[in-house]
This record gives C-alpha cells, sequence and structure tokens, in this order.
C-alpha cells in the first residue's frame, strides 16, 4: 500500500515535470507564429500523402480483404490518431540512445525530476498535432461513410479506442527508448515496431497472414489497439478464431502494457547507472 | 492526465525533510572505500567478446567539512568523473559507503538534487534550443524555489557574472565562455549546499577564466557553499582552493595543502631561455640543463625555488635574448611523484 502511494507521488511528480517542461516549447515555439503554421501544415500534408495511396488502390478495387474504403478508413483514422497522440505525448524517448551516447543524459538525471517526464517532454512539438488532425480527418470520413448499426456500446467504444490506442502506442515507445538504454544504436529496432506497428494497423487483419496476426494480438498486442474492437463494431468474424468479446480488453491490456514499459524503463535506466554507458 | 499540485504532501521528493540529519555534522561529504568497477566487453571475433574489469575508482575515502572549497585533480582517466557521478548520484557505486548531506546519493537522486549544484565543463546542464532566461524560469519551477529567492539570486548571478546581454538568447548559439557562465548561474539559482564543477574552466580564453575563478571565489565566502572542483589547470586550483586532492588509476595519492603536493613530487619549474646564438649546454648553480634545441635550452629548478638568481647569474654570463618560467603541470607533478615512490621501493 506505502508502495502504491509512493508511485501515485511519483505520477503526479512526472506528469508535473512534464507539463512544466513542455510548456517551456510550446512557448517558444509560438515565439514564431508562421514558422510553427507552416511545419503544422507541412507535417499534415506528409501524412495525408499516406492516405492519398490507399485512395489510389481503391481506385482500381472495391474492397481489400473484404473491406470496404469507409472501413478501411475506420482502420487507418484510429491507428493513425492513436499513434499520433503518442508520439505527440512521448515521440523523443526514441532517441534515448543518442542522448546515451553524448552523455546528455547525465545532465537530466542531476535534476530533480523523473528521468523518463524530462527525455520525453524534451523538444516537446506541437507540430507533431499534424499526424493526429490527418487521423482525425480520416476517421471521420470513415465513420460517415461506414455502413453501422451503431448501439451505445459500439459509439463508446471508438473513444476508448483512440485512449487504449495511444496508450499501447505509448507503452511501446517506452520500451523501445528502455532498450536503447542496453543497446544505443537500436532506435531502428523500435521504430520499426512503432511506425511499422501503426502502418500495419492501417490495414484490415484480413490481408496478413495468421502467424502474423497472433504475433501482434499476444506477442506485442498491436491488435488491441483497432483491430479487435473494429472487428467488433463492424460484426465481422476474426481472422484466427478469436471470440468478439477481446474487443472489450483493451484497457486491460494497455494498462498491463504501461506496467511493463515502466518496469522496463526502470531497468535500463539502473543499469545505465551501474555502467555508466 | 492529472493535475499537479505542487506542494502535494505524498511527493517523494519534498525538500523540506524535518528528518534531515546532515545539518548538525561537520563533515558534508564523506567517501568511504568507495569503489566502482566496469565491465569493458570487447569485440574479439564475429560473436566472440573478451570481458575486461576496469576498476575506475578503486577504495577512496575521503571528507570534505561544510564550506571547503577543494580542488580534485589527476591525469585524463584517473576516475575524477566517475567520482563526481557518484557523488550526484548519477552513477551507483560498487562498493564502500557514500554520503552527501546525510544522504546516500544512489538512492536518493531527486531529493538531493534540490541540494546541489553540478556544472560539467564539456555539456550544458541548459536547454540547448531554448533562451537562457527560458530555462532559467524552468530551473525555478522545477526545484520549487521561492520567487524572491529566484529574483535575488538570478539578479545577483546576472550582474556578477555579467549576464545581462544574453538572458534573450538560445543556448546553442552562446560563446563557450558565455555558456559556462550561463551553466554556473544555473547551478547556484536554487542555493544548493554544495557545487561540483567538472572542468569548469576547459576551453575558456583568459579573461573567461578570470571571471569564473573570482565568481566562484566570491561564493564560496560569502555563501559559504562547498565546492569541489575537478580540473586539468593547476592555476584553477592555487587561485581557489586551499586543498588538493590527487587521484590516479582510481585511487587517492595525495589530500592536503597545494604546496605540499609541490613538495612531495618535488616538482620541477622549467626556464626557457633563448641565446643569441647555439651554445653548449650552460652551467648554472642550482638548475641543470634538460633540454637543447638550437639557440634555445631549457632548465629545471625547483618549483619552492625563486627564478630570480638564476635569471641574473644567467644574464651575466650569457647572452641572453629571451626568458620564460614554464610552471609544473598535473601530469609532471604526478609522473615525479611515482617516480619517488618507486625510488623508496
Amino acid at each position: 500500500m506505502a508502495e502504491l502511494v509512493r508511485e501515485r507521488g511519483r505520477l503526479r511528480h512526472g506528469v508535473a515535470a512534464y507539463r512544466l517542461i513542455a510548456g517551456a516549447w510550446v512557448r517558444s515555439t509560438m515565439a514564431y507564429r508562421a514558422s510553427f503554421a507552416l511545419t503544422l501544415c507541412a507535417n499534415f500534408a506528409v501524412t495525408a500523402f499516406d492516405f492519398v495511396a490507399i485512395l489510389l488502390m481503391f481506385s482500381h478495387v472495391d474492397a481489400l480483404g473484404g473491406f470496404t474504403l469507409g472501413e478501411i478508413a475506420f482502420l487507418y483514422g484510429t491507428s493513425g490518431t492513436a499513434f499520433g497522440l503518442a508520439e505527440l505525448l512521448l515521440g523523443p524517448v526514441q532517441r534515448l540512445g543518442s542522448r546515451v551516447r553524448d552523455g546528455t543524459l547525465d545532465t537530466l538525471l542531476v535534476r530533480p525530476a523523473p528521468v523518463l517526464a524530462q527525455v520525453a517532454a524534451d523538444r516537446f512539438a506541437l507540430r507533431r498535432l499534424g499526424r493526429v488532425t490527418q487521423g482525425l480527418l480520416v476517421l471521420g470520413y470513415g465513420l460517415a461513410v461506414m455502413d453501422v448499426d451503431w448501439d451505445p456500446v459500439k459509439l463508446l467504444m471508438v473513444p476508448m479506442m483512440l485512449v487504449c490506442g495511444a496508450a499501447i502506442f505509448g507503452a511501446v515507445l517506452v520500451a523501445g527508448g528502455a532498450f536503447q538504454f542496453l543497446a544505443q544504436d537500436a532506435s531502428e529496432v523500435s521504430n520499426s515496431f512503432t511506425y511499422g506497428g501503426n502502418t500495419l494497423l492501417q490495414y484490415p487483419p484480413t490481408v496478413f497472414a495468421k502467424e502474423l496476426v497472433r504475433g501482434v494480438t499476444f506477442v506485442l498486442p498491436l491488435a488491441f489497439v483497432n483491430w479487435l474492437p473494429a472487428l467488433y463494431i463492424l460484426d465481422r468474424e476474426n481472422p484466427i478464431g478469436l471470440p468478439s468479446w477481446l474487443a472489450f480488453l483493451p484497457p486491460f491490456v494497455a494498462a498491463a502494457c504501461c506496467a511493463l514499459a515502466g518496469l522496463a524503463w526502470r531497468a535500463g535506466l539502473r543499469s545505465y547507472r551501474s555502467t555508466g554507458s | 492526465m492529472e493535475r499537479t499540485d505542487p506542494t502535494d504532501p505524498t511527493d517523494p521528493t519534498d525538500p523540506t525533510d524535518p528528518t534531515d540529519p546532515t545539518d548538525s555534522t561537520d563533515d558534508f561529504i564523506v567517501l568511504d572505500g568507495v569503489e566502482k568497477v566496469f565491465d569493458v566487453r570487447r569485440k574479439t571475433g564475429f560473436l566472440r567478446r573478451e570481458r575486461r574489469e576496469v576498476r575506475a575508482v578503486d577504495g577512496i575515502s575521503f571528507s570534505v567539512p561544510r564550506g571547503e572549497m577543494v580542488g580534485y585533480i589527476g591525469p585524463n582517466g584517473a576516475g575524477k568523473s566517475t567520482t563526481i557521478k557518484m557523488l550526484t548520484g548519477i552513477l551507483t557505486p560498487s562498493g564502500g559507503r557514500l554520503r552527501v548531506a546525510g544522504i546516500e546519493p544512489a538512492r536518493e537522486r531527486t531529493r538531493l538534487a534540490r541540494r546541489i549544484g553540478v556544472v560539467f565543463g564539456q555539456r550544458t546542464t541548459l536547454w540547448w534550443d531554448l533562451p537562457l532566461i527560458d530555462s532559467y524560469r524552468l530551473m525555478h519551477r522545477m526545484y520549487r524555489i521561492p520567487d524572491a529567492r529566484f529574483r535575488a539570486n538570478l539578479d545577483r548571478c546576472v550582474e556578477l557574472l555579467d549576464l545581462g546581454a544574453l538572458l534573450d538568447v538560445p543556448v546553442r548559439q552562446l560563446s563557450l565562455g558565455q555558456r559556462m557562465r550561463g551553466d554556473i548561474a544555473a547551478a547556484l539559482l536554487h542555493d544548493p549546499d554544495v557545487l561540483y564543477l567538472d572542468k569548469p574552466t576547459i576551453g575558456l580564453d583568459v579573461i573567461s577564466k578570470a571571471k569564473v575563478r573570482g565568481f566562484l571565489r566570491d561564493l564560496n565566502a560569502e555563501s559559504g557553499t562547498t565546492v569541489l572542483l575537478t580540473t586539468h589547470d593547476l592555476q584553477d586550483i592555487e587561485q581557489l582552493c586551499k586543498r588538493v586532492m590527487v587521484i590516479d588509476h582510481g585511487r587517492l595519492m595525495y589530500d592536503g595543502a597545494l604546496a605540499g603536493l609541490h613538495e612531495i613530487g618535488e616538482s620541477e619549474r622549467t626556464l626557457v631561455v633563448d641565446f643569441e646564438h647555439e651554445l653548449p649546454e650552460v652551467s648554472v648553480a642550482g638548475a641543470r640543463v634538460v633540454r637543447v634545441e638550437g639557440p634555445r635550452q631549457w632548465l629545471a629548478f625547483p618549483a619552492a625555488a625563486s627564478a630570480a638568481p638564476l635569471v641574473t647569474e644567467l644574464a651575466s654570463a650569457y647572452p641572453v635574448v629571451d626568458l620564460s618560467v614554464r610552471e609544473p603541470d598535473i601530469e609532471a607533478v604526478i609522473a615525479q611523484m611515482y617516480a619517488d615512490r618507486s625510488a623508496l621501493g
């Protein structure tokens, strides 16, 4: 119990430090509003081209793996928004390896704030909202054209997907960062799970090999970000024969992922502090 | 996300801990047999690795009372920075006992952080892309410095370190000397009890060095801040510290006054003399020629002796064009200590 109170205190302390540092970066970016608006638009445009590729595909076919354009847009929008949120809040954790290599991590360790909060809030960039905006627009389009019998449970499931999805992606980002305490050049490995995972989830599970679907369900539980809830909303069979109630698990999966990522981060930091490299 | 109350009583790093036992003791920094062993792995072939133990700090014991200013010197790779990293809680010691202000640094890193200031000469603790003043404002909130204290400390640092014109400049655009002054101010805004300076004058020009040294001297005299300084520059020590510790290969070689170091090391100063033309090795009392290069000769004489009689004798006997005196460097002093030790057996 005492340990729980301590953890809570630590979490609050971290969130406070995060807001403080992120706030300073936002103020400093806002000093150059025009430049900020430009980078935001550029960020939006770059991610937008991504969806154009899918649109082009649908000018030749009517369905992909049994999913219509609207349904694909729904998958794309939920995954893109969730990943965008995670990247907005925790993106710089992916560059931990370079901080270890050039020694700037040491300067964070002498400040009275949790290291994860300091790393994550560093260079906090609102321009990453571009990806979130694009994801939300595509999601809106998908919701508008999809043919779904909406009921309150299905409606509530959409915001749950975004929040839990962001938490799962965030946990993967932090775990990837923690791994870089040990292998400083491993940022590409964690990128393949985060950016690669995001791209994967933008397509329906039916187009992938069953082993891959099993892997992202049971090993790296990215399927809980959007695939499983989406299959429930769309009343589709699970391609690997799993029951539909799995669609209600994302909150628990997200909590477990965050706890594991937190432990991994702590272990990584402890190892850094005993080896100094 | 949850909103945070800055006066949250469950905060694990509450700075006003009433159970803090340190303020009654004299020894502010205490090391007792502290060790740091690194496992170095080297690739020796495909998938084959060689493991080697490196004892970066090999059983160091010393204590520093409150308000003292101590120099911590030694050659590259001697273990200076590793010691500082253990004293700040960045690194966990492999063995021995370590206390700063009664706190075990590795265990309570964030609580200690409020009571120490750290300046790393080679990297900044400021936020690289933000204007200097934004870094200070962040420190203000992060260290929860009372507003009046913050104002007073900032004004004082700005005045004494000449930072007024730099406050709105992003840190990355500052020169090395400006950045160093900015870093020193940042380390002092929260009134730390102890200040660690890791090579603070490295790469600075003469004027910046003098400014930094003068500021540190005043700080120590007025605020009674305990200062531990690592450096390569013996002049830093000469001008700032009464006490000096020499470390090499992870062991404490000397702990005492700087003058005593010269005696123990029997270090020598060097007189570099340019003659009008090439000469055979000159001979003068109290000095010996150690090197000849064309018309220039190097004469070694004891560091404790005066150069004046030597210069007079040389000038009267030989056609001297120019002279200069070189102080012994740390490497030479330490090399001499080793030589003496092996001579003693």
